[in-house]
C-alpha cells in the first residue's frame, strides 16, 4: 500500500460541509417535528377512526416500511412532477422522510396509546373530559413517554437515512462530500470525514432527546 | 428517442429482483458469521473483546449505510483488489447485517437465564460446549423473530447498492426510467416489487413473535 492520504483538500471545503451539516440538521429536524405530528394523528385514527380510516393507516404503514426509502424519495422526486406537483430537491427530500418517518411513528406512538390502562381513560371520562380532551390530556402524555426511547432511536435513523436524499441531489452533507469528491477526487479522505461527523450527529441528537426527557418526562412513575 | 414502457421493460425489473435477493442473501449469510461473532464477543467475559464488540456495534449503527458503502466502495482499493460494485456493495452491506445481527443475538443471548449457565458449568461444561449444547439452542428461539424482521431491513438496504453502480432492482428502475420517462409507472412496480419481498417476511416476523410470546405466557 503506497498511498499517501492528503486531507488538505477537505479541509479547504471545510465551509461547504459546515453547509452540509447544518441542513442534514434543519432537514432532520424538521421531518422529526412534522412526523410527529403525521405519527400522532395516525395513531389516533388507528386507535379510534373509523374502520376506513383505520384501513388506510394500515395500508400506509405496511407500504412505507416494506418498500426502500431510496424508492420512495424517487416516486417522490420524479413521480410527482409527472401528476403535475414540481417539487424542488430539498422540498422533495423534507416530504419523503417525513412520510417515512410518519408510518415508522405512528406504529411505535399506537403501541404507546394501547399500553395506557383502560381504567385510566375511564377516569378521564368519569371528569367528563370529552373523548378528545382525554386523549390530549390524559392519554398522549404518558403515551409518548412509554415510547419515548423507541421513538428517538427511530429519530436518529431517519437522521442517518438523510444521507439518502443526496441520490436526488439535495444539498444536504452527503451531497456535498459528492461534490467535493467529484471536484477533488480525495473520495476515501472525504468519506471518512463526513462518517465520523455523522457520528457526531447521531451523539449530539441522542443528547438533545436526554434532555428533552429530563425536561418533559421528569415527573416520577407511579406504578 | 423515448421508448414506450412495455411487456420486456417489465421483464427487465423483474429478473433484476434475482440480483436483490442474490445480493441480500449473500450480506446475510456473511452478516450471520460476523454478527455471530460481535454477539459472543459483546457477551464474552473478556474486557477488551468486550469492548470491542461494542464499539463495532456503536460504529455501524451511529453511521448511514450509505457512507459505509462508500468507505468499502473506495476503500476496497487500498487492500489490492479491483473495485467492483458487486464486491464492495455486497462487501459493505455484510460489515453491517454483522452489527445490527450481534446486536439483535446479544440480546438473544442474554435472554437465556444465568441458571442454565451455572448449571452447564457445574456439569463440567467449558465455554463452546456451553454455547454449542445450552446456550445457543435456547437463545435461537428468541432470535428468531427479530433475525426475520431484520432480513426485511437488509433487503431494503440493497437499493443504496443503486447509489455506487450495481444494477439491482432500483438501479434497473433508474435505467429503465431513463429510457421511457415513466417515473410514476416505473418506480410504482419497483416499490411494488419490493413490497412482494419484504411484506411476507414482515408478516412471518410478526407471526412468529406472537407464538413466541404466547409460549413464554406459559
Amino acid at each position: 500500500m503506497n498511498y499517501t492520504f492528503q486531507f488538505g483538500a477537505v479541509f479547504e471545503a471545510f465551509g461547504e460541509l459546515l453547509e452540509g451539516t447544518w441542513l442534514t440538521i434543519q432537514l432532520s429536524a424538521a421531518a422529526m417535528l412534522i412526523g410527529l405530528v403525521v405519527a400522532i394523528l395516525g395513531a389516533l385514527g388507528k386507535t379510534a377512526g373509523p374502520r376506513p380510516v383505520r384501513w388506510l393507516i394500515d395500508a400506509y404503514i405496511e407500504v412505507i416500511r416494506n418498500t426502500p426509502f431510496l424508492v420512495q424519495i424517487f416516486l417522490i422526486f420524479f413521480g410527482l412532477p409527472a401528476l403535475g406537483l414540481r417539487l424542488s430537491a430539498n422540498e422533495a427530500a423534507l416530504l419523503a422522510m417525513v412520510v417515512n418517518v410518519g408510518a415508522y411513528a405512528t406504529e411505535i406512538i399506537r403501541a404507546g396509546i394501547e399500553s395506557i390502562s383502560k381504567g385510566q381513560i375511564e377516569a378521564g371520562a368519569a371528569l367528563g373530559l370529552k373523548r378528545l380532551q382525554v386523549f390530549r390530556y390524559v392519554v398522549l402524555k404518558p403515551a409518548l413517554r412509554a415510547v419515548y426511547p423507541a421513538l428517538t432511536s427511530q429519530f436518529i435513523l431517519l437522521m442517518l437515512s438523510s444521507s439518502i436524499v443526496s441520490a436526488i441531489s439535495a444539498e444536504e452533507l452527503t451531497s456535498m462530500a459528492n461534490n467535493i469528491q467529484s471536484r477533488t477526487f480525495r473520495s476515501f479522505e472525504i468519506y471518512i470525514v463526513v462518517t465520523i461527523i455523522y457520528l457526531g450527529l447521531s451523539l449530539l441528537f441522542s443528547t438533545v432527546f436526554a434532555a428533552i426527557q429530563r425536561v418533559a418526562f421528569a415527573y416520577p412513575d407511579r406504578r | 428517442m423515448i421508448r414506450p414502457f412495455s411487456w420486456n421493460e417489465f421483464l427487465f425489473l423483474l429478473s433484476a429482483v434475482q440480483w436483490t435477493i442474490a445480493l441480500s442473501a449473500i450480506a446475510f449469510v456473511g452478516g450471520a458469521v460476523g454478527g455471530l461473532a460481535v454477539a459472543l464477543g459483546r457477551t464474552s467475559d473478556v474486557k477488551p473483546l468486550r469492548y470491542a464488540a461494542n464499539g463495532y456495534i456503536q460504529l455501524f449503527q451511529g453511521t448511514p449505510l450509505l457512507m459505509q458503502l462508500f468507505l468499502v466502495f473506495f476503500g476496497v482499493p487500498f487492500l489490492g483488489l479491483e473495485v467492483n460494485p458487486w464486491v464492495a456493495a455486497a462487501l459493505g452491506l455484510m460489515l453491517n447485517a454483522s452489527a445490527f445481527l450481534g446486536e439483535i443475538w446479544r440480546g438473544s443471548i442474554e435472554a437465556v437465564p444465568r441458571g442454565q449457565w451455572e448449571a452447564a458449568t457445574a456439569l463440567g461444561l467449558r465455554y463452546p460446549g456451553l454455547m454449542r449444547y445450552v446456550v445457543l439452542p435456547q437463545a435461537l428461539k428468541v432470535a428468531v423473530a427479530p433475525t426475520v424482521g431484520f432480513l426485511v431491513q437488509l433487503i431494503k438496504g440493497t437499493s443504496l447498492a443503486a447509489i455506487i453502480g450495481f444494477t439491482e432492482l432500483t438501479r434497473a428502475g433508474q435505467i429503465v426510467n431513463n429510457a421511457t420517462f415513466r417515473p410514476f409507472l416505473v418506480f410504482g412496480i419497483v416499490a411494488g416489487l419490493y413490497f412482494a419481498l419484504c411484506w411476507p417476511l414482515s408478516w412471518l416476523s410478526r407471526r412468529l413473535e406472537a407464538r413466541y410470546a404466547a409460549a413464554s405466557q406459559r
